[in-house]
């Protein structure tokens, strides 16, 4: 048996990556395949370090690439297997056409995207354009404002991948660099209480089940696809409940509740920001800054991005005072109105026809800064916007213009 | 690297080969006369001589589409598709979750089994090449087999790099500026026994008891063996249907596919034409050369043949070298 290393919840000073190699170390995969990639490299040498020293009984496979590590996972996941990998920004881009194939084969594939901005430039720096891209492929997409709720998210994201009624690959995101490797305050789990909120992994189906031999992956021609698509589709809407239930069993086990969104101080709110990531938290900092001066800022962060919560945004939305929104896109979206979060503001303001004055800011592409001077300009825009002052859809936070 | 201790072990006759059930079900969509589906079902002969249980990753191609057509399938053994270019790496997932599974004692079977990769010559050579080179030098316990049918069949005869020069195909098709693929065919086989693998080997369906040796070589080989096997393909080649075997056999006795292994380093010819055919014989069966017998054409054939003995005398010298060494 493995040696067991954290006995009792303990806070530390922990990076991101220092973190989500800690929960998969918890969570101890059948399998690991993996590729390095900044800013994702040294969680897997921290988790390799696991490997080497025994710490997880894991079949950890070096790869030639993210291609190979997501199909390596492919392979895994349908043989039973407990698969986990993790990558970044064009790591990502390169599983891309497996990413589809994860999901649509309904495995349980669950991977850290430490997000980084995509080439060209070439930029290592964080942005979300990676997860934004990958955005249809069927994969649950959480994100994770700070290391301890990657760690969190992980252990979770564990649970929602294997139920019976998800069967979908998740991922987990968080920004490159400014979580990945700034150190934090964590808050680990025992490791034996993780093992036991994970549970045991039961597959339907396994390739290694040679009695029972089993059909991964077929021909589906006209007259079959779009109903596994369509189940696909089912299959996210179960995964709306089940991420809910397992926040709160989350909740009941270690005391911290995740949702599919988190609001702060939205429930007064004039203003309503809406942000996906870790500059979620600079914002909260701003918000109780403006506060003092009477300024009524809220916050909803996204934890959820795929199944989107619509009905969540609005009615945080539709309980406050809110006057005017200012959404906060991590991401471009090249030809289209605004950036992709903004987007689905607007989808969920169709879902529940009701209309908000709203605009958008690109912000942090390729690791740009964004500090409280900024959000404090992004503040005060969406207040003249509230006004009734025009202002342009889309605004650039901290671009030399 | 593992020792091979095979020459114990005999396969049984052929009588008793043919009796075992068929585990690649009869009503698949491949072609008449596919070289493929006789591949396969030569290699489930050698497993369940062996009691070996297979466990396949195929790579997107002919065998792939026309054995799997959802609500159906000619597989009765596990077997997965995931992409075009990752069977390697699919497999290599497969066996590591076997692997995890054994060690934490959640997979209780004592049943011998073996993974194997399958891909044409196209996700074998070309675009699944950097999966199966990454596979192989991790040594991973599966055995690629590559069914060469010298161009992209499933799509509609495009060329490859695994195409013989002057091949006619319909992305370097033979037109008044051109005589087909200018390039000669790629010596994957080399290029695997470059990884210093435990095996590798290249068959063909016509010598069968050849082709049942290596693969049985493969089996009760631990770690990646790689065996590239000769598949006609009379819709691409241009061939008669029912001279698939004939092809092949003289693809062989012109030395133009020589049957050689490489076990443990050591490189072996395993079959030697006493008196090997001029490379016309291969030639004119198959409708893809037709260009090359236009009067005029002798010295593309000449250029053929001498590409043949250059690569025959390269792996004699391979073979004594490797002896000496």
């Amino acid at each position: 048996m493995r040696p067991e290393v954290i006995k009792e919840v303990t806070y530390v000073p922990y990076s991101g990556n220092m973190a989500a190699a800690e929960a998969m170390r918890q969570i101890n995969p059948d399998v690991v395949a993996a590729y390095p990639i900044t800013p994702q490299t040294e969680l897997m040498q921290f988790f390799a370090d696991f490997v080497a020293n025994g710490l997880v009984d894991t079949e950890y496979i070096p790869v030639e690439s993210e291609h190979s590590a997501m199909s390596a996972c492919v392979g895994a996941a349908a043989a039973g297997a407990r698969a986990m990998t993790a990558t970044a920004g064009p790591g990502l881009a390169y599983m891309w056409e497996v990413l589809g194939i994860a999901s649509g084969m309904r495995l349980p594939v669950v991977m850290t995207v430490v997000n980084r901005a995509l080439s060209a430039p070439i930029n290592i720096h964080g942005d979300q354009s990676d997860m934004m891209g990958a955005r249809d492929q069927g994969w649950i997409m959480l994100f994770s404002e700070n290391a301890e709720e990657q760690y969190d998210n992980l252990i979770q994201a564990i649970k929602i991948a294997e139920d019976e009624r998800t069967r979908l690959p998740v991922m987990v995101g968080m920004d490159g660099f400014v979580v990945s490797h700034a150190i934090d305050r964590v808050r680990l789990l025992p490791d034996r209480a993780v093992e036991e909120f994970v549970g045991e992994n039961k597959p339907m189906y396994s390739l290694l089940d040679v009695d029972n031999p089993v059909t991964h992956g077929a021909v589906a021609m006209t007259d079959s696809y779009m109903e596994f698509k369509r189940q696909q589709r089912e299959a996210m809407l179960h995964a709306y409940k089940v991420i809910r239930e397992v926040g709160e069993a989350f909740a009941d086990v270690f005391g911290k509740k995740y949702e599919h969104i988190e609001t702060y101080k939205t429930d007064d709110a004039d203003y309503i920001l809406i942000i996906i990531g870790s500059t979620a938290g600079t914002a909260k900092a701003v918000i109780d800054k403006v506060r003092e001066k009477g300024v009524k800022v809220g916050l909803i962060k996204i934890r959820t991005f795929r199944p989107f919560p619509y009905y969540d945004v609005m009615d945080a939305i539709a309980a406050s005072n809110c006057k005017a929104i200012g959404v906060f896109d991590r991401a471009e979206t090249f030809g289209g109105a605004a950036g992709p979060l903004f987007g689905e503001v607007a989808t969920a303001m169709f879902l529940r026809n009701k209309h908000y004055p709203m605009i958008d800011f690109i912000y942090g592409l390729g690791g740009r800064d964004t500090n409280v001077n900024h959000i404090e300009e992004a503040i005060d825009k969406v207040m003249k916007l509230a006004a009734g002052e025009e202002i342009p859809l889309v605004n650039y936070l901290n671009l030399r213009e | 690297m593992a020792e091979v201790k095979t020459a114990e072990i005999k396969l049984p006759p052929l009588k008793k080969l043919t009796n075992y059930p068929e585990k690649l079900a009869p009503g698949h969509r491949l072609c008449a006369g596919c070289g493929a589906s006789i591949i396969i079902r030569q290699m489930y002969m050698v497993a369940n001589a062996l009691g070996y249980e297979l466990i396949w990753a195929n790579a997107t191609g002919c065998v792939e589409v026309c054995t799997s057509i959802y609500p159906y399938t000619s597989w009765k053994s596990p077997w997965i598709h995931s992409a075009f270019e990752n069977a390697a790496a699919t497999i290599a997932g497969v066996e590591a979750a076997y692997k995890a599974l054994k060690r934490k004692g959640k997979l209780p079977t004592d049943k011998k089994v073996k993974f194997v990769a399958l891909g044409g010559d196209g996700g074998t050579y070309d675009i699944g090449f950097q999966s199966l080179s990454g596979a192989l030098e991790r040594g991973h316990d599966f055995i690629y087999v590559c069914y060469d049918n010298e161009a992209y069949m499933n799509t509609g005869i495009q060329r490859s790099s695994a195409t013989p020069k002057y091949a006619n195909t319909t992305t370097q098709p033979v037109g008044s500026e051109s005589l087909g693929k200018p390039q000669h065919k790629k010596w994957m086989p080399e290029v695997a026994a470059a990884h210093g693998i435990p095996y590798v080997a290249q068959a063909a369906p016509s010598h069968w008891k050849d082709f049942m040796e290596k693969f049985k070589k493969a089996l009760l080989t631990e770690g990646p063996s790689f065996i590239n096997v000769f598949s006609v393909c009379p819709r691409g080649w241009r061939s008669k249907e029912e001279e698939g075997i004939l092809v092949t056999k003289l693809a062989v006795e012109t030395n133009y596919w020589p049957l050689f292994e490489v076990e443990n380093g050591k490189w072996r010819i395993t079959y030697r034409p006493k008196n090997p055919k001029p490379i016309e014989e291969f030639l004119k069966l198959q409708g893809r050369f037709k260009h090359l017998f236009k009067p005029g054409m002798e010295s593309k054939i000449k250029e053929l043949q001498d590409e043949v003995n250059r690569r025959w005398e390269w792996l004699n010298k391979l073979e004594q070298l490797s002896r000496e060494v």
